[in-house]
């Protein structure tokens, strides 16, 4: 599958990504080579085969439901690049 | 000081009194100091570490002393430590500190090992050579113009060149496997969920396992005993019991039956001195009065193109929590909430780890989920159904780890197919979620080692370290 610049942007945008000119030429075109390699796997018949969802053949591991507090508030905010004593910080959204 | 090749041949010097942990750490500090050039560590802890060797020595001294009491061990840049540094070999991590530490690395201080430092990888553990790190690449000590694998390319090469006793590195796709053989270590896959994955920065959550690098199969087996376990922490972490692994290396004149898949040694990029090394190995099992056939395996080509498809998309889900809001490194040039997020995740995110986002979005998005995802998954199944009922039928899947040994700086950076290749043989395991190891099987004409990798069905990693056990009992 050739991926144009229009989907590229598309998918830019969801992954909250940006490419200038040149990148997302080399991208357009690393994408495109891997999607036709990727599609290899339209020659496997999986006619009738349920997709694997999870790999653990553990089912529902419930630990006691006793409230605990797993991170403070101080080591909760200890990493964020802004913040006020209590909430992390973002540039203003509304206007 | 020597290299010692096990942890209990350090035990018996500790014994005698002619080392102590002390004098160790400080060994392996000098030796660090003096391979600098590698670029294995991303940060040392010498001063924790002294501080610790001090406490182990006294612990030694009373005799309550823990059963990894002189073990140092480094961890790959992706395992949390509390308030030490962490951030992927990646930019966009950049000044985080763990703000707790992570089940497996706990589970070894609670039995006093010691550890030296943080590790170099690839970013986020995608990559196969260890170039694509913010900090470098990391150079193989068998010859510093070659990768040393990836993606824990730091934490072998600093076994490798004794700068620790163990490493942890993560396996999602062969990261801990792929640089074992290219450094002449013991690497080693557990099944998915023996070890809980609670602190292990997530890649690609129904594939990471963290792995060990080792000198002996019976340091793996200790690390393993003490690491894996239920952990109310991780659901995935397997509830049942942990074998005495250590109490189970020795099964006597045990006779095993050993498939290896035709297709691998017939496959087009496999170099002669890995072939050749791989054939010598199954004619001496042969001859040793195992079972060894050959089995034919048609999905083979279709591995990598399912485990890229899967990865990728649990990892654009994965790092989608990078977003510059709550850690890490914030783009100075944004004006709006929407592209602080972009300019973040842009000048934060290398390009390896932009093209799996991409990639993963887009498999993931809504007019090709079906068509990609869904298929990938569906193909999963088949590859580990149909591997299950060869391990049903034979004890043992023995194949080369590696196509190549080390390949040279560079060499693969043009073009992404072409390094995914590396990983060809150790997908498998982490598809089917089964345990894997690397071992050693001699080198090649320029002395780089050769790795041969042996693969077990789900949970028996007893009986793949004993046969491991035999193997490396047998090379000596």
């Amino acid at each position: 599958m050739k991926i144009d610049k229009q989907t590229l942007q598309k998918i830019a945008h969801l992954a909250r990504l940006e490419f200038e000119e040149e990148s997302a030429e080399a991208m357009m075109a690393d994408l495109s080579k891997i999607l036709d390699w990727v599609e290899q796997l339209n020659e496997v018949d999986t006619e009738g085969v349920e997709p694997l969802t999870h790999m653990s053949v553990e089912v529902n591991v419930l630990r006691e439901d006793l409230s605990q507090e797993p991170l403070s508030r101080e080591r909760g905010l200890k990493n964020a690049p802004e913040k006020d004593q209590d909430y992390f910080r973002v540039p203003k959204v509304l206007e | 000081m020597k290299n010692f090749s096990s942890l209990s041949e350090i035990k018996a010097s500790l014994k005698t009194g002619t080392l102590s942990c002390a004098t160790l750490v400080e060994h392996y500090l000098k030796n660090i100091e003096e391979h600098k050039h590698l670029n294995a560590f991303l940060e040392v802890y010498t001063e924790e570490a002294r501080l610790q060797a001090q406490r182990v020595d006294e612990k030694l001294r009373l005799g309550t002393a823990g059963r990894l009491a002189g073990l140092v061990v480094g961890l790959k840049d992706v395992l949390c430590l509390q308030d030490k540094g962490l951030q992927a070999s990646s930019k966009i991590l950049d000044g985080f500190i763990s703000q707790f530490t992570g089940t497996a690395v706990q589970r070894l201080l609670d039995e006093d090992a010691i550890i030296i430092g943080r590790q170099n990888c690839d970013e986020f553990a995608m990559g196969s050579s260890n170039e694509n790190s913010a900090f470098g690449p990391v150079r193989n000590a068998a010859d510093p113009d070659r990768v040393p694998g990836g993606s824990s390319g730091g934490s072998a090469v600093a076994v490798q060149a004794d700068l620790c006793q163990v490493s942890l590195g993560t396996d999602t796709g062969g990261s801990v496997r792929q640089p074992a053989a290219f450094t002449g270590l013991v690497g080693f896959k557990p099944s998915y969920g023996r070890i809980s994955r609670w602190g292990l920065l997530a890649y690609a959550s129904s594939f990471d396992v963290i792995g060990i690098f080792a000198k002996s199969i019976e340091d793996c087996a200790l690390v393993l005993e003490v690491m894996a376990g239920p952990d109310e922490y991780d659901s995935t972490a397997t509830q049942l019991e942990v074998p005495a692994y250590t109490q189970k290396l020795d099964r006597g004149n045990a006779k095993y039956k050993v498939a290896y898949i035709k297709n691998t040694l017939e496959s087009e990029g496999l170099s002669a001195a890995v072939k050749q090394r791989t054939v010598e190995k199954l004619r001496w099992l042969e001859e040793q009065g195992h079972t060894v056939e050959a089995v034919d395996f048609p999905l083979l080509d279709y591995m990598l193109p399912t485990y890229y498809i899967l990865t990728t998309a649990e990892a654009s889900s994965n790092l989608s929590r990078f977003d510059g809001v709550r850690y890490g490194y914030r783009s100075p040039n944004a004006d709006s909430l929407e592209s602080m997020y972009k300019l973040t995740r842009s000048e934060g995110f290398g390009a390896e780890v932009k093209r799996r986002i991409m990639l993963g979005t887009f498999v993931l998005s809504a007019s090709y989920y079906d068509a990609y995802y869904t298929k990938a998954q569906k193909v999963r199944r088949l590859i580990k159904e149909a591997t299950q009922a060869l391990l049903g039928t034979y004890d043992f899947l023995v194949m080369p780890t590696t196509p190549t040994t080390a390949f040279k700086l560079g060499e693969h950076t043009e073009d992404p197919l072409e390094m995914y290749l590396a990983d060809i043989f150790t997908v498998h395991a982490n598809l089917c979620g089964i345990p894997a190891i690397s071992l050693p099987n001699g080198t090649d004409s320029s002395g780089l080692p050769v790795g041969i990798q042996i693969v077990a069905d789900l949970y028996q990693e007893d009986k793949l370290l004993a046969f491991s056990q035999y193997l490396q009992g047998a090379a000596t």
